[in-house]
């Protein structure tokens, strides 16, 4: 167990992507869009001064970024993914260990660290992440992970911090925790905001003054650990390796609404190779997997269905084939003909390690072959990008496929995509 | 990189990791893979192919590859069409060419420094030199480190 933390945080990360290889949105509203150009995702701080809200459908902000108000973007997850890989590459040559801990935070085992000024080199990772990458980043440091979110936070408001706050002496950590608002503490969502706030605990001071046991009543224990880990205890370690995922979930709305049992298996079947690949990626296999179908909801023209089945297959895998195969039953099994579909998805669970499985004794499939198979699929789809090879049920005309109209480049991973840099000026 | 002393005292704290190139580990192949027969003298002596990413980029992190257009310049040996692998982990130093962002777009130029002053060279003698000031809004993006083109028919 480490003795001192350090989170770094990406501001405004998505954006931020966007401005590293075009400056001129420096200082402008940013927002980034949900796949399918369906709602606000991100925002940069200008787009917030705007009051334009989290979650906004395109819709409403359209005007704005016709005139140039605004300037709106396709969610680019491919550049964002490079861009994250290499803000955390460059925070692991600062430190031993590393937790990733989402796409654009990170937790730096900062301790044990022999004669080194924190300030000064918690300024060092800033400056540095920054300059090799463009992101800007805040960095918070303290004893615990909830205390370094509370610093981070900080840091990041706070003008005099200025993106970076080391909180290590007991009455800064008070001062801090004064002036952090209960909602915006770690891990405590808005129910328990209110129930809180009841009870006169208004900041994370009040809380961490609150008694244990009244917490351990009302809160159960992942209250207790929060409790524990603001007072300076430490009860969350340094995952250094992310567990493998209990179920992975890939689920889209279509690009326009479909009503054919065939558009919507193209889709589904589709959902399903993603799901085989991220088990395959993180080598385990599912047993059960669940498919549903949606209309849409905001739609007050269309007439609803919702409907979802499970299927639990005779042996846990994580091809392709078997996947798709599978999912085509499910679907057969609750998709019904006059229905405008807006969305599908496809749910893997019971997922065990690859070298745990259960077999069966009257199982009919080559698991070699496919294995084998997929393993060359995988390589293909390494060496010459997504959807070069596939099974033939996800379809080839893809007409279910995500707007995505405003989508900037993929500057950092195609050859094709560069910037442009001009010799004369 | 460092300039704060960080003496980390756990001994495996030593271990430099670098995920970049841990997924691609190359294994040589052995140049006599039949057993039978006589042994090949080279085995002894394989070494690794060269990795010519490894040799154009120093630091994988910070550096970022653009596509140059424009009209050839013969001084800068800088044509339309070109790669150039930009390290933005690089001080622009005298003499190094640069990619910067000057009036929205992103330009090729040679960072001069003359008297403690900053400047920005065209390749082109038909331009005038910039001075870099404090207000102005130019920041030098990385440094260019290698010019990628192919060779000209003559």
């Amino acid at each position: 167990m480490t003795t001192l933390f350090g989170l770094c945080d990406c501001n405004n990360f998505y954006a931020s992507c966007e401005r590293v290889f075009d400056p001129t949105l420096n200082g402008k509203p940013v927002v980034v869009l949900s796949n399918n150009d369906g709602c606000v995702i991100a925002r940069s701080n200008e787009a917030k001064s705007l009051g334009i809200q989290m979650g906004d459908p395109f819709f409403k902000i359209r005007n704005l970024v016709e005139h140039k108000h605004l300037y709106a973007f396709s969610s680019n997850y491919v550049l964002y993914g490079d861009m994250s890989d290499r803000v955390m590459q460059t925070l692991s040559l600062f430190t031993p260990n590393v937790e990733v801990y989402s796409i654009d935070e990170c937790f730096l085992d900062l301790g044990d660290f022999y004669d080194v000024d924190l300030h000064q080199y918690a300024w060092e990772i800033k400056r540095t992440v920054t300059q090799w990458t463009g992101i800007p980043v805040s960095f918070g440091v303290a004893p615990t992970k909830a205390l370094a979110k509370v610093a981070n936070k900080l840091a990041k408001k706070s003008a005099k911090a200025n993106g970076v706050l080391v909180l290590t002496e007991p009455y800064h950590i008070e001062k801090a925790l004064q002036a952090t608002k209960i909602e915006d503490v770690w891990g405590v969502g808005s129910q328990y905001a209110r129930f809180l706030k009841n009870h006169n605990i208004d900041t994370a001071l009040d809380f961490t003054n609150a008694s244990e046991n009244w917490i351990r009543k009302h809160m159960t224990v992942v209250g207790v650990r929060l409790h524990k880990e603001l007072r300076g205890e430490s009860c969350l370690e340094l995952d250094e390796v992310a567990p493998p995922k209990k179920g992975i979930c890939t689920s889209r709305s279509f690009g326009k609404k479909l009503t054919t049992f065939d558009d919507v298996l193209e889709a589904t079947a589709s959902y399903a190779a993603k799901c085989a690949r991220k088990l395959r990626n993180q080598k385990s296999c599912a047993r059960l997997v669940t498919v549903f179908v949606q209309t849409n909801p905001f739609s007050e023209n269309d007439r609803q269905y919702y409907n979802s089945k499970t299927i639990c297959m005779p042996v846990a895998t994580s091809s392709d084939i078997e996947l798709i195969h599978y999912a085509t039953l499910a679907l057969q099994a609750i998709f019904k003909p006059n229905y405008w579909y807006k969305k599908s998805g496809v749910i893997v669970t019971e997922i065990v390690p690859e070298h745990q499985i259960q077999f069966d004794l009257l199982d009919t499939v080559d698991r070699e072959k496919h294995n084998n198979l997929m393993k060359v699929m995988d390589g293909l789809t390494d060496r010459f990008g997504r959807s070069k090879v596939q099974v033939a049920a996800q379809g080839i005309s893809k007409s279910w496929i995500l707007k995505s109209d405003y989508k900037s480049p993929c500057y950092t991973t195609r050859i094709t995509e560069l910037p442009i840099v001009y010799i004369q000026k | 990189m460092c300039n704060a002393k960080v003496i980390p005292i756990s001994s495996y704290a030593l271990e430099l990791f670098d995920f970049d190139f841990l997924d691609h580990v190359k294994l040589p192949l052995y140049a006599s893979y039949v057993s039978a027969g006589f042994p090949s003298p080279a085995d002894d002596y394989l070494e690794d192919k060269i990795d010519l990413s490894k040799y154009l980029v120093q630091n994988p992190t910070s550096t970022f590859m653009m596509r140059v257009k424009g009209s050839s310049m013969q001084d800068a040996k800088i044509n339309d069409g070109d790669i150039l692998v930009i390290d933005r982990s690089l001080k622009a130093a005298d003499g190094l060419p640069v990619v910067c962002f000057l009036d929205g777009e992103f330009t090729v130029k040679t960072f001069k420094k003359v008297e403690g002053r900053a400047y920005l060279y065209p390749a082109n003698p038909a331009y005038k030199p910039i001075e870099v000031t404090e207000e102005m809004d130019m920041r030098v993006w990385g440094v260019v480190v290698w010019v990628l083109h192919k060779p000209v028919k003559l």
